[in-house]
């Protein structure tokens, strides 16, 4: 599996003009986001209890989730919704090794890869052009660290869901945009989930989604401390557990089905 | 001249008779069809509510209220949408170079340029269209604007020239592919980011990043500068109030620009001979 994981890194590697034109895009949109929330921290200095160097900082950590965590789906979890309609599948679910552990190695490649692309590249560039709060010491650093492959572990549970969807509906194309948008949306990438006004925020950080941005994001600006800070990677790997779990019962319920329709 | 506008006249048909079939195929699935636009619908509306989600926490942004804010979101949005559902395929250049797929197109007797706008044309976009609309729409019923006939004129006179603007762009960036052969990430970040940022009072950058979104990448001219004449607003960094006009100027200098790259790239391409 960790030879899987070093395999997929090398694939991702390959298409350096395109992570090239990623970082910049990525650069140019956290650039914008970043006078825009200037003006909204100007107008309210603590606005869901930020600051405006918090906010800023908010702005890069989400640029380098983005392609981390997949938030517009994509990554491994696509080659199986590939191989379900090409009927390939059936060759992948009778390996003998998991499944969900496969594709769980090819995507934390993936997303090594992106975190040390499309993560650090942009980090560094926001750093250059914005005053931005680093982690206080190297605990923080080290859970951060862990936050983030928790991240990636939840969105991966949950676009691994979208993509088993094609079992039944052979084409995942509607159900992958729409599970994008709720990503996009929930996970605080639009507007961080802290400016969301009264229960409607409350909510959006209990759903999985909270887990790709905004609470890594915490985690790295020190706003979870504590007993706090245990119980943000409590909430990560309780939704990890959750969707590994789904996941698996989803492909036992599909092991069944296509053996009924003889590969 | 006359060559030159019944040239203009068959490009124009063929590009309506590519996308009159591509509709065709895609009423195939009319469920998915319906559905897909209805997404649209609602994906660029989450950007909206991002926007009112910020309001809840201030009451103006540099200056300019809610409603002032849903106008230049509006606006931008539709002028990026409408360039989208003229061309928006373009930027798949990349892929069918890289696909080999180009090189069918060369030898057919049409524009490779209508061709390409053409490709794939999807009539869904209209739902990410209808929702600019309706943001435009509201904000201008929420907005006391006092309409001269000169206001109400440059109404359509910003939809023309900021969908132009965008046009350009796209046109650009995937010509751009002709040397690059590569995703059309690049171009994303300025029609996207472009249309992101316009869809904010420029009044949040510093003078000399407008003075660039001006002179350099026109991005100013899609709603700024007509919006600050609608809504009747001094320019926030004193610059001429001439510019509120000038968007035809900037559109055509683009476009020009666009044609040159685009014109450059064709004859740049060489095919794989695979």
């Amino acid at each position: 599996m960790v030879c899987r994981r070093r395999l997929s890194f090398r694939r991702y590697s390959t298409y350096r003009a395109a992570t090239l034109a990623g970082i910049f895009t990525n650069c140019v949109f956290g650039v914008i986001i970043c006078f825009t929330y200037m003006a909204v921290w100007r107008q309210n200095p603590t606005a869901g209890g930020y600051d405006v160097t918090d906010a800023l900082t908010y702005v890069w950590l989400g640029q380098a989730m983005l392609m981390t965590v997949a938030m517009w789906s994509g990554g491994a979890t696509d080659d199986l919704a590939a191989r379900i309609r090409s009927g390939d599948v059936a060759l992948d679910l009778h390996r003998p090794v998991s499944l969900l552990g496969w594709y769980l190695a090819c995507d934390l490649g993936r997303a090594c890869y992106h975190l040390l692309t499309r993560g650090v590249a942009p980090t560094i560039v926001g750093s250059l052009l914005f005053d931005l709060r680093y982690p206080q010491d190297a605990l923080t650093g080290l859970v951060f660290a862990l936050s983030v492959t928790l991240a990636v572990t939840v969105s991966f549970g949950v676009r691994m869901l979208v993509s088993a969807s094609a079992f039944w509906l052979v084409d995942d194309t509607g159900v992958k945009q729409l599970a994008a948008v709720c990503a996009f949306f929930f996970s605080g990438m639009t507007v961080p989930l802290v400016l969301f006004p009264g229960w409607t925020g409350e909510v959006a950080s209990l759903l999985p989604w909270a887990s790709y941005l905004q609470v890594p994001a915490d985690v790295w600006l020190g706003k979870r401390t504590g007993l706090d800070l245990i119980g943000a990677l409590g909430f990560q790997a309780l939704w990890t557990a959750i969707l590994l779990w789904a996941c698996s019962a989803v492909l036992r319920l599909a092991n069944r089905k296509v053996v009924v329709q003889g590969g | 001249m006359a060559s030159g506008i019944s040239a203009a006249g068959w490009n124009l048909r063929t590009y309506l008779l590519l996308a009159r079939m591509w509709i065709r195929v895609s009423m195939t699935y009319r469920a998915s069809f319906v559905t897909l636009t209805v997404g649209q619908f609602f994906i660029t509306g989450l950007d909206f509510i991002g926007i009112a989600i910020l309001f809840s926490n201030v009451d103006a942004l540099a200056g300019f209220s809610f409603s002032e804010v849903a106008f230049l979101y509006g606006g931008s949005a539709l002028c990026l949408g409408l360039a989208d559902l003229v061309l928006g395929n373009i930027e798949k250049l990349g892929t069918r170079i890289r696909m080999g797929t180009f090189d069918a197109m060369l030898v057919r007797p049409v524009s490779v340029f209508v061709q390409m706008c053409a490709d794939e044309f999807a009539l869904r976009r209209l739902g990410r269209i209808a929702q600019a609309a309706g943001v435009f729409v509201w904000s201008v019923v929420a907005l006391d604007i006092d309409w001269t006939a000169s206001r109400v004129a440059m109404v359509p006179y910003l939809v023309g020239t900021g969908t132009v603007i965008f046009l350009a762009l796209f046109t650009i960036g995937a010509a751009v592919q002709f040397w690059t052969a590569e995703s059309s990430e690049l171009s994303n970040a300025f029609t996207y980011g472009g249309s992101t940022l316009a869809q904010f009072p420029l009044s949040i950058y510093p003078r000399e990043a407008v003075k660039a979104l001006t002179f350099v990448v026109p991005l100013g001219f899609v709603n700024w500068y007509p919006s600050l004449y609608i809504l009747d607003r001094p320019d926030p960094f004193g610059f001429p109030a001439v510019l509120q006009f000038a968007g035809a100027i900037a559109a055509a200098l683009l476009s020009l620009l666009a044609a040159v790259v685009w014109r450059r790239g064709t004859r740049h391409y060489q095919s794989t001979g695979s």
